[in-house]
């Protein structure tokens, strides 16, 4: 990743992004219910874009914004699910891993 | 893998992944679509479906034609066929006939399903096979540059109707109801809960299940009718939206940037296909008879 | 492999070729038909849909000949051995999946019961002019096996062999009657089930991971898989790589036709069927093949009575073709004589064996009714001054 955008954890939840596979759409910013995600100021490789937690003390972790993208390059956690896991022994995979 | 994403040392940390990656090829993405295209999320909704679904995925079959939205079986980490044009319901109809446990989903564009596809979609609804068919809609032949199709309103411009569209579409809901699909429904890629519901419920349903998700071609349909880029599709989609559940399909048909009518319209019960012939043939054929398939 | 006995109707019957088609495909293990109704064929699936409740299977009728050719093709991916029967207008209508039974090496059988064409031409009169058509009417490159019965007795014979060549080439097979063998009736023998050797499915026994779906490891036929078994396979009519993902470009391409093509051709010498009678030492052979053969029987007894040394040559494979063995016939013998209810189709597949080292002579007959005796006699006697 060229640059660390987003890469900041809010008190609800927070995002990923897979920057280099954004294709710009904007779809997660313009559905996000708190509108805490805006467009990037740099471009991915591919010269588009990309979507950055700018207020990430908004960010529930709803998922939405990986719900609405076409591109499978952006998902939410809420903290919750995440301080769950880190309290587990051994942590399941979140979600299973297919065979 | 997940050195790519942003927040990498919590997907390190938690060993999380998109919930979306155990339902897809990961080997074969990016995918083809172009930016805005909502075929992606119309998959991102089914990934949902299937999750929520509880379905052993070793069962669970993808079918589709050809175009654009054709390319999804590719793209799903499922026994997937990507077939002719027009023919994957066909092609699901054997399928299922030949191993009745599959649940099959035949999954493509309108051009496809209704246009070189209606004699099949007509009678597949007509026969309650038990089929999940979800008809990503987006008014037009993206794969081929932009063309007519059925489902095309009346008046914009498609590069074979250059001077507007004169052709009445297909108001494709009233359609499946009238030949006889037990479940239908129509959400657009805004109401992204709504579709992975109504795909869920679709996996659950038995008999002719008929899913239209109306999703934008930014790059042939909006570019040429001036309707700017994906995202201003489905802001349309968002203010001229209007959840209608139950609401007759004669009503729901679509015009030119005018009010969608969305909602579950029908959910009723039918004997499927095979459920009719191992009835029928139990009964007219007594003990020479082992129904089929179940 | 024997066949199953639920499927075989063991005993001496008094049938046409269309039910003796249908016998030889429930005991060739055929479980799933998809047919849509056309003259002189109908009989076939009519057959098939009273029978198979009984057997165990299943049979649609669909709403035409393209739905009903892809369903087969779903129908195998499912696991069950398929067939779909028609007659030249519903053979015009398949071919596109007939070009995509063979390049997803999907086992199918297509049974033509071949009548007058071009288009609706003559429904209840017979011909035998869908023979190039079935080698080349799919767009592409591919290679398809053809079979010719000639009586009802071979009707059930061939389509068990029908059967077994398509499961083990992975290739649509057709079977390729006409209007009078599919229409005559005549005494059949159905032997019992053990006496019948059926060629079971060669399915995966590598693990989901392990196995690609086109891997080949060396052979030129992949082991195959069904859906619902783990594998999460993918298949499409684009050319594709061993994992049967698309591969858009000339390698891919090269590869995979060529390997299409050698399954079948490689085996050739393996797959060649012809019935000879009096070819050794012969001036002249007829070479005909299905109901033709029968009426080129009279022909060549009439000629080998005014002292003519005639063979005959009866194709019962007849693609692929064998041109290995016309090649060297064609050193031995001065003409080659065949006659055949079309204007000249197979016809030029002898010429290209022979390649100019005999006199080939056609003898065409345009459908409607089989050759009178005397035209193909005639033949005979000019090819021999």
């Amino acid at each position: 990743m060229s640059d660390q955008e987003g890469a900041r954890k809010g008190k609800g939840g927070t995002v990923f992004v897979r920057v280099e596979v954004c294709k710009g759409c904007s779809f997660c910013i313009d559905f996000c219910p708190t509108h805490c995600l805006e467009f990037s100021h740099g471009y991915n490789k591919k010269g588009y874009h990309y979507p950055v937690l700018t207020r990430p003390e908004d960010c529930t972790g709803c998922d939405m914004c990986g719900q609405y993208c076409p591109d499978f390059a952006i998902f939410g956690v809420r903290l919750k699910d995440l301080e769950a896991r880190q309290r587990a022994a051994t942590p399941e995979p979140l979600i299973p891993s297919q065979p | 893998m997940s050195s790519e994403w942003t927040n990498a040392e919590l997907i390190q940390q938690y060993g999380i992944e998109n919930p979306v990656m155990p339902y897809l090829r990961q080997d074969r993405l990016p995918h083809i679509w172009c930016p805005g295209c909502g075929i992606g999320t119309t998959v991102n909704c089914f990934t949902r479906a299937l999750s929520e679904s509880k379905l052993n995925l070793d069962e669970v079959v993808i079918v589709s034609g050809i175009g654009c939205t054709g390319r999804v079986a590719g793209y799903m980490n499922l026994d997937s066929f990507h077939t002719t044009h027009g023919r994957a319901i066909p092609f699901a109809t054997g399928l299922k006939l030949a191993n009745p446990k599959l649940k099959v989903v035949v999954y493509s564009g309108d051009g496809d399903l209704s246009a070189i596809g209606g004699n099949h979609l007509v009678h597949a609804a007509r026969r309650n096979m038990d089929l999940m068919v979800v008809c990503v809609n987006n008014f037009t032949y993206g794969m081929t540059g932009g063309q007519v199709a059925p489902t095309t309103p009346l008046g914009p411009t498609q590069t074979t109707m250059p001077y507007g569209n004169f052709e009445t579409p297909f108001n494709l809901p009233f359609l499946a109801d009238a030949c006889g699909a037990v479940y239908v429904a129509r959400w657009t890629i805004y109401h992204v809960r709504q579709l992975a519901k109504a795909m869920k419920e679709g996996l659950e349903k038995k008999g002719f299940v008929f899913i239209e998700a109306m999703s934008p071609c930014p790059t042939l349909y909006s570019r040429r009718n001036r309707l700017g880029d994906g995202v201003d599709q489905v802001k349309y989609y968002k203010e001229r939206s209007i959840i209608r559940n139950g609401a007759d399909t004669k009503e729901v048909g679509l015009s030119f940037q005018g009010e969608i009518v969305v909602g579950k319209f029908v959910d009723r019960e039918r004997p499927t296909w095979l459920e009719s012939m191992n009835e029928h043939l139990g009964r007219v054929l007594g003990d020479k008879f082992t129904p089929y398939g179940v | 492999m024997h066949a199953d006995p639920k499927g075989v109707m063991t005993g001496v019957h008094f049938i046409d070729g269309d039910h003796a088609a249908c016998e030889g495909a429930l005991a060739a293990g055929c479980r799933f038909v998809a047919g849509y109704p056309i003259t002189p064929s109908t009989e076939v699936v009519e057959r098939f849909a009273a029978r198979i409740p009984e057997v165990g299977g299943c049979f649609i009728q669909m709403e035409d000949e393209i739905a009903s050719s892809i369903a087969i093709l779903g129908g195998a991916w499912a696991g069950k051995k398929v067939m779909t029967v028609t007659s030249g207008p519903g053979l015009s209508l398949m071919m596109e999946h007939v070009g995509y039974a063979a390049i997803t090496e999907t086992p199918c059988v297509f049974v033509d019961v071949q009548r007058g064409g071009p288009s609706t031409g003559l429904p209840t009169l017979p011909a035998q002019a869908d023979m190039m058509q079935v080698r080349w009417g799919s767009h592409g490159d591919y290679m398809p096996i053809a079979l010719s019965p000639s009586s009802p007795q071979e009707c059930f014979d061939l389509m068990i062999r029908a059967f077994n060549l398509a499961e083990l080439y992975r290739v649509p097979v057709f079977f390729m009657m006409d209007e009078v063998v599919g229409h005559m009736t005549e005494r059949v023998v159905i032997p019992e089930a053990s006496e019948i050797e059926v060629v079971e499915r060669r399915l995966t026994a590598k693990r989901p991971g392990e196995y690609k779906v086109y891997g080949t490891d060396g052979s030129l036929v992949p082991e195959m898989t069904k859906a619902g078994d783990g594998h999460r396979i993918h298949v499409t009519g684009l050319t594709h790589d061993e994992r049967g993902y698309p591969a858009m470009n000339a390698m891919a391409q090269d590869k995979l036709v060529r390997r299409l093509l050698a399954k079948i051709n490689a085996h050739a010498d393996q797959l060649v069927d012809v019935q000879t009678d009096g070819v050794e030492g012969a001036d002249i052979v007829v070479v005909s093949f299905g109901i033709t053969s029968r009426v080129a029987t009279a022909a060549v007894d009439a000629a080998r009575a005014q002292g003519y040394k005639v063979g005959h040559l009866r194709l019962i494979v007849c693609w692929p073709f064998p041109a290995k063995l016309f090649a060297e016939l064609a050193g031995q013998v001065k003409a080659f004589v065949v006659p055949e209810i079309n204007m000249g189709q197979m016809v030029l597949e002898v010429e290209r064996a022979v390649a100019g080292r005999a006199r080939v002579v056609s003898v065409p007959h345009p459908g409607g009714t089989v050759h009178e005796p005397a035209v193909i006699t005639q033949a005979i006697v000019e090819a021999g001054r």
